[in-house]
């Protein structure tokens, strides 16, 4: 075994004369008089059993391509998997810079030493603003989970109520999620959808309404892929009672797809993943929130919302943190929640996707996977056995399709896929059992022509 | 020719400064910065543009006024304001005390980028992504050994995210005990992390805080006047943000679990003990790590991070879903958790800094961590010296202790005798190309500067920040003015913050910038 | 800089006593006593490391000032060119006299002179009133124009126990500098204090909490935390009134002590609050306003009753500088699970570790309440502070 006493390219300070002489600086003898304050009886005893050390990054490298090699990515394989995570185009200049250092390494500097930070993050909160049609977007959160949660919790802050109204038909785990952060102190209330349309039923909505109703919550496209075509009416609804209506979106689709706030939304949400952010096995999220400028709604706002002001200095730019001290306050819920290390970087990204974009590529994006996606739909909706189960309500980039009648699982027919090298889409026959054995597709603007065509093939094989 | 003077100390540094309009400034009609692939005739055959025939109320009429650029200009303003920030690949980050911002090595970034693991869709059939679920499986089984935890959640998308969830298991395993309404506190200590109070009060419980005793630890008596079998657990960050190690802990989790309560370990300031004491040893029930702090990977700005929530046996039902799994032969994830608290985020966690984490353990091993938890304790101690010789300042508490990876120290007396505060050389410090941070609020310590050098940082580079910190401390008594109108040498000079406030004025957008200055839309 | 108005007021004789032993300087014989042993006025040379950091906007301030060493000797002093206010010579023409008894006038300044400065500044309009002197200058402020107006004072005197101070002269200067500039200074409540000089000088510490002063504050420079700051103080005070209500039993009468902090409670129910007094109320009803011992000892004899107090009077203390109204005797009959203590945050912070301390009078009852005690601190937050009871 080699006795040489390592040294890590890591840690400067690790050659030994310079351990040494700063050991004698600081007047220990050794390392165990540093730690004099740990109790003998916590001390561990030993080495940690961890793996060897590898100590270049050749050696590095090759374990890791080791172990991931062992993926299959949608690089290599056709995939139309989507609910919840989704594969578009991503430029470079979008990898360019969010592997900066400057930007990638940075932390929590003030607006004078980080000011690159601030400027791209007001961009970005501009930016989608300009897809929102709303003033004030905040810092990114963690994700469209917890977006939506804090989405709800705030309306339940702003109106001093607490029941929310959420739909039947969104993903059980982003369900999992609000419910949990929701308790204790708000109820949530399901809203059934109509098996024919798979949009939201109106007249039980109606029933649920009353004075005690903080919030009606939808996503529009829903999690099934529908546009909720009936989204004035859902929100004049809400406000009717007085409640909030709170609005989820893909912000991808807002090239084609009204703003909701033209159609009576009053907090919009979502996930920023769509906009140049690499699905990375799902670890790609960034959550937004977005309002109008009314300051009762923006001092509920538990994350950051950074603005612009004037320097000392004409026609400098200087950045800031927006009604910093948060200063309203509800009954029974001062806790704000907290504001921790979310997901900024996306932010940055996002800006950068929404930029090289400009207005007519967020226009041809959205028809262009409105296109491929209705292209789809119809050639399944061709063959007699398959059914596209809500064919007649516009989608955007997802569809259900329905195995029933050809007497296959959803599993089976994933499986016959995959033995065909394509990854199909995700089974909803658990989480909607009232769907029947049904499959999520997910189709968008990097599926040609040749692709769809070649996923229709496989099919019509694979139900015969 | 003469030799050139040597470079002076501290060096001249002027931050880059652009003077880079807003992007919405560049803007360009028709230019376009990336297109997109062509729908083929076929399908507008097949289908026509149902974007353009959505009913009404469904349908965009205006695009959105976004910026029209050449991909060039995109990437050249972008790249201008990157060099217009600091981060630890440019600076000598000590200055943000509790973030541990060490060094993030460029191969792991290298690696987090690979198409095999940046085009994986979580939703793929797990006979093809056996490489990640591994790299997953792995990483839980060192953070068990580092903390000594039975298993592991890699959900979390960060600190707050991982303490929230460990509150969450808390209530849920209260509640599996018919305990849940009765035992409705938490204990917390003022120098913990606020997060720790913030996720409890989120989810639904009295917070009560503990203040230290007079040698800065926390109270052990004033614990003992705060239990009682109303306590659901303790939150606490051991070492604390003042890098003082509580010698009692194992007191506290004892008087805690004495009461019916759980223990949880924050573990945000772990970068000093790795490998050298563990959260099972003194007696914890839960722990959670920062990824982005301690394991290295990059803070990206503010995110994304990941966090890592560790528990015994005990509270493995209640760990959010899925886990991660080996049956002997394949990684697989296991869904079949019916008390799990469900789900913290969509999908599994964020897998390019599990990669990177894993990475770095992987290129350290266990002498590695141990050099590491040694370096930064002994960097930290250093600098805690060199720092004591300057004027002004001071290290409240544990007179004549060590401390552990970061101190908190307090500029009172520099305050007195000259009336320049903290949070103003906070802002001087950016001149040296430098950051420094005060504290959470309130300010226990008067004065607040914490710092936290890690172990990436030499000898050499800790000299450079205390010679910084020293020639600021000499301006507050000699020529105070400089450091009350800084910044002078960064991106931009001191900017008005009365319209942050102002409702009338505040701008968190372009749009709104323009609307509320009287100006018209581009 | 819009242009402001600043008034200026020194308290010649504030401290003159302290330099030379004796304890205070209010009343004629202490100030002439002083004047023969020498003592050299100190809150001048306060009030010019205050106005030099002024000096900089000078061209956008005007300054008023009374006349003579009471403003303008200082004033000119350091380079402005101030408007000089009448003082007394206008207490024989004002309408409104002063209530505290005739001065002499002349060399020798007064109380009186104070109170008129200041009627006089304020009605003049000036932006803000910085004062030079002790506890006893500012409780001549306090009650010349009452709580709803923006006045700082620069520390020098001997008894400084009020909260209306800057911690030091240039501090003032620099505060009272980015208020007139309307940098994002906020107005905070800040208690005035008085000591008893008489028993002070008998080494007896008798306070009595006199009232409120708005004074400015420094809000942060920059924000660049990583988590946003605690609600502000107001929100955080409706959180810890929101709190105790829920605790409040129905049926129970409860002694509310004075402060700010109280105050919000019984706002909070829609209730009047005697500032600086204890007052009775229940959770929905007031029972009886500004009491003494004796009226609350009395209402005992009726029913129970709990307490519900704040620290005041400064430096910490739960009981004894301030709300002596709450004697032992009341204490004594108060059960331990009735007494609620709130607290902000910010100020327990502000205490850098100190205890908090309780001088009831009697040291079997401070030792009641000597230990931990939970403070209510936020709407479900409490903080476990120590108490203890200063040496005796």
């Amino acid at each position: 075994m080699n006795t040489k006493k390592p040294v890590y390219p890591y840690i400067p300070n690790s050659v030994p004369e310079v351990k040494a002489e700063m050991l004698c600086s600081v007047g220990a003898s050794s390392m165990d008089e540093l730690y004099a304050d740990i109790p003998a009886n916590l001390r561990f005893k030993g080495r940690l059993n961890l793996p060897d050390r590898l100590i270049s990054e050749a050696e590095l490298i090759r374990h890791v391509d080791g172990l991931l090699n062992k993926n299959r990515s949608t690089r290599e394989t056709l995939s139309f998997l989507g609910a919840g995570c989704y594969q578009h185009q991503v430029p470079a200049v979008c990898d360019e810079i969010n592997s900066r250092g400057e930007f990638l390494t940075a932390y929590a500097g003030d607006p004078y030493e980080d000011h690159g930070r601030f400027q791209a993050l007001f961009e970005y909160e501009s930016m989608m603003a300009e897809l929102l049609n709303m003033d004030v977007v905040n810092v990114p959160n963690y994700d469209c989970f917890q977006a939506s949660a804090t989405a709800l919790r705030m309306a339940a802050r702003i109106t001093g109520r607490s029941i929310v109204l959420v739909p039947v038909n969104i993903s059980y785990d982003k369900f999992s999620k609000v419910k949990e952060y929701l308790e204790p102190d708000i109820a949530i209330e399901r809203i059934p959808f109509d098996p024919k349309s798979g949009l939201l039923d109106l007249d039980i909505l109606k029933t649920l309404l009353s004075e005690q109703i903080a919030a009606v919550y939808f996503e529009n496209p829903s999690y099934l892929g529908l546009l909720e075509t009936q989204a004035d009416k859902i929100s004049q609804l809400a406000h009717n009672v007085g409640a909030i209506s709170v609005v989820s979106v893909d912000p991808l689709s807002l090239g084609v797809i009204r703003p909701p706030v033209e159609y009576g939304a009053d907090i919009v949400c979502g996930d920023i993943q769509t906009l140049g952010v690499h699905m990375q096995y799902g670890g790609g999220n960034g959550g937004f929130i977005a309002s109008n400028d009314d300051p009762k709604t923006v001092m509920e706002f538990p994350s950051r919302l950074f603005g612009v002001a004037p320097t000392i200095v004409e026609g400098e730019y200087g950045f800031g943190d927006v009604a910093y001290e948060r200063t309203s306050f509800a009954l029974r819920e001062e806790g704000k929640e907290w504001v921790g290390t979310a997901a900024a970087l996306w932010g940055i990204t996002a800006g950068v996707y929404l930029a090289l974009m400009g207005p007519q590529g967020m226009v041809e994006i959205g028809e262009s996977i409105m296109q491929r996606c209705c292209y789809a739909m119809k050639k399944i909706a061709a063959f007699p056995n398959l059914k596209v189960t809500f064919n007649h309500t516009p989608h955007f980039n997802e569809f259900v399709v329905n195995f029933d009648k050809v007497g296959k699982t959803a599993r089976e027919v994933n499986k016959a896929l995959l033995d065909q090298d394509i990854f199909g889409g995700k089974d909803l026959s658990e989480e909607f059992p009232a769907l029947g054995q049904s499959i999520l597709f997910c189709v968008s603007e990097i599926h040609s022509q040749v692709d769809i065509d070649r996923l229709v093939s496989i099919l019509k094989e694979v139900v015969k | 020719m003469k030799p050139i003077s040597p470079k002076p100390s501290p060096r001249r540094f002027h931050q880059a400064s652009w003077d880079e309009p807003v992007i919405f400034e560049l803007s360009q009609p028709g230019q376009r910065g990336v297109l997109l692939p062509p729908v083929e005739a076929g399908i507008e055959q097949e289908v026509g543009n149902p974007a353009r025939t959505l009913p009404d109320q469904l349908r965009r009429t205006v695009p959105p006024a976004l910026p029209e650029m050449a991909q060039v200009h995109v990437l050249r303003h972008y790249d201008r304001i990157s060099q217009e920030n600091l981060g630890v690949d440019l600076n000598i980050d000590i200055g943000q005390g509790t973030c541990t911002m060490k060094y993030s090595p460029k191969i792991n970034d290298q690696l987090a980028r690979t198409h095999k693991l940046t085009e994986l869709h979580p939703l793929q059939d797990i006979s093809t992504v056996q490489g990640i679920l591994e790299v997953m499986y792995h990483l839980e089984e060192m953070l068990k050994e580092i903390s000594g935890m039975d298993r592991f959640s890699l959900q979390p998308g960060a600190g707050g995210s991982a303490i929230y969830a460990n509150v969450c298991m808390m209530r849920a395993y209260h509640n599996s005990r018919s305990e849940g309404k009765q035992r409705n506190e938490v204990i917390t200590t003022i120098f913990s992390h606020p997060s720790n109070a913030a996720a409890a009060k989120v989810a639904g419980y009295k917070v009560i805080t503990l203040y230290p005793d007079s040698n800065g630890y926390p109270d052990l008596e004033a614990l003992k006047a705060a239990v009682s079998d109303r306590t659901a657990g303790l939150l606490i960050t051991n070492p604390e943000d003042t890098g003082i190690f509580n010698p009692k802990i194992a007191e506290f989790t004892r008087i805690v679990h004495e009461a019916g309560g759980l223990c949880c370990y924050d573990q945000a300031n772990v970068n000093g003990i790795l490998g050298i004491t563990r959260a099972r040893e003194a007696g914890f029930d839960m722990c959670h790590f920062n990824l982005h702090k301690s394991f290295s990977t990059p803070h990206g700005c503010g995110g994304p991070g990941a966090g890592a929530c560790g528990v015994t046996e005990k509270l493995f039902p209640f760990l959010p879903v899925p886990t991660t799994e080996f049956d002997g032969q394949k990684y697989y994830l296991n869904y079949n958790r019916p008390k799990s608290i469900g789900k913290i985020r969509p999908f599994y966690g964020v897998t390019a800094n599990i990669l990177r984490a894993y990475a770095w353990i992987m290129s350290l091993g266990a002498d590695g961590l141990r050099e590491v938890a040694e370096i930064a304790v002994l960097n930290n101690n250093y600098l805690l010296k060199k720092v004591l010789e300057i004027r002004g300042v001071s290290a409240p508490y544990a007179k004549g202790k060590r401390r552990i990876e970061q101190v908190r120290y307090s500029w009172e007396q520099l305050t007195q005798e000259t009336g320049v505060h903290s949070e103003e050389m906070e802002i001087r410090v950016t001149d040296f190309g430098m950051h420094y941070w005060t504290s959470h609020h309130p300010f226990v310590v008067p004065e607040p500067m914490t710092l936290e050098p890690t172990e990436s940082y030499s000898k050499a580079d800790m000299d450079e920040y205390v010679a910084v910190l020293k020639q600021i401390s000499n301006e507050a008594y000699t020529n105070p003015e400089i450091i009350k109108t800084a910044p002078h040498n960064s991106t931009v000079h001191r900017t008005y913050q009365e319209p942050f406030d102002n409702p009338n004025e505040w701008a968190v957008t372009w749009r709104a910038y323009q609307r509320k200055t009287g100006q018209k839309k581009v | 800089m819009e242009h402001k108005r600043l008034g200026l007021i020194v308290n010649p004789i504030a401290g003159i006593g302290g330099r030379v032993g004796l304890k205070g300087s209010d009343g004629k014989d202490i100030q002439e006593r002083a004047r023969i042993l020498g003592a050299i006025p100190l809150a001048g040379e306060r009030a010019v490391l205050a106005l030099e950091r002024l000096l900089p906007l000078s061209e956008n301030i005007e300054l008023l000032v009374p006349p003579e060493d009471m403003g303008e000797t200082i004033a000119r002093r350091c380079g402005f060119s101030p408007l000089v206010i009448p003082t007394t010579g206008l207490a024989n023409k004002s309408p409104t006299p002063f209530p505290f008894g005739r001065g002499e006038g002349g060399n020798k300044t007064t109380p009186e002179d104070t109170f008129y400065s200041a009627r006089t500044m304020r009605e003049a309009g000036v932006d803000l009133i910085l004062f030079s002197g002790g506890d006893g200058t500012a409780r001549d402020i306090y009650n010349s124009i009452g709580n709803n107006f923006p006045v700082l004072g620069i520390p020098a005197g001997v008894k400084i126990q009020s909260a209306v101070f800057a911690t030091t002269p240039r501090n003032a200067g620099e505060l009272a500098a980015e208020f007139l500039q309307g940098k994002g200074v906020r107005l905070l409540e800040a208690e005035v204090v008085d000591l008893d000089e008489d028993a002070y000088r008998l080494g007896q510490i008798v306070t009595r909490l006199y009232g409120y002063l708005k004074i400015p504050y420094r809000r942060e420079v920059i924000q660049n935390q990583k988590v946003p700051s605690p609600a502000s103080s107001a929100v955080q005070m409706q959180g810890i009134a929101t709190d105790i209500i829920e605790q409040m039993k129905p049926d129970l009468a409860y002694i509310l002590g004075p402060g700010t902090t109280t105050r919000s409670v019984a706002e909070q129910i829609g209730l009047p609050k005697t500032l600086v007094g204890v007052d009775i109320i229940t959770k929905t009803e007031f029972l009886a306003a500004d009491v003494g011992e004796r009226q609350i000892l009395d209402m005992m004899e009726r029913r129970p009753m709990g307490l519900i107090i704040t620290p005041t009077g400064g430096q910490g203390f739960l009981l004894g500088r301030g709300n002596q109204q709450i004697s032992p005797d009341v204490i004594r009959r108060v059960s331990r699970e009735d007494m609620l203590v709130i607290c902000l945050a910010s100020k327990i912070a502000a205490l850098q570790g100190r205890p908090l301390l309780v001088d009831s009078g009697d040291h079997q009852v401070d030792r009641l309440l000597v230990g931990y005690l939970p403070v209510i601190s936020g709407y479900h937050e409490t903080i476990i502070y120590k108490v203890e009871a200063p040496d005796s």
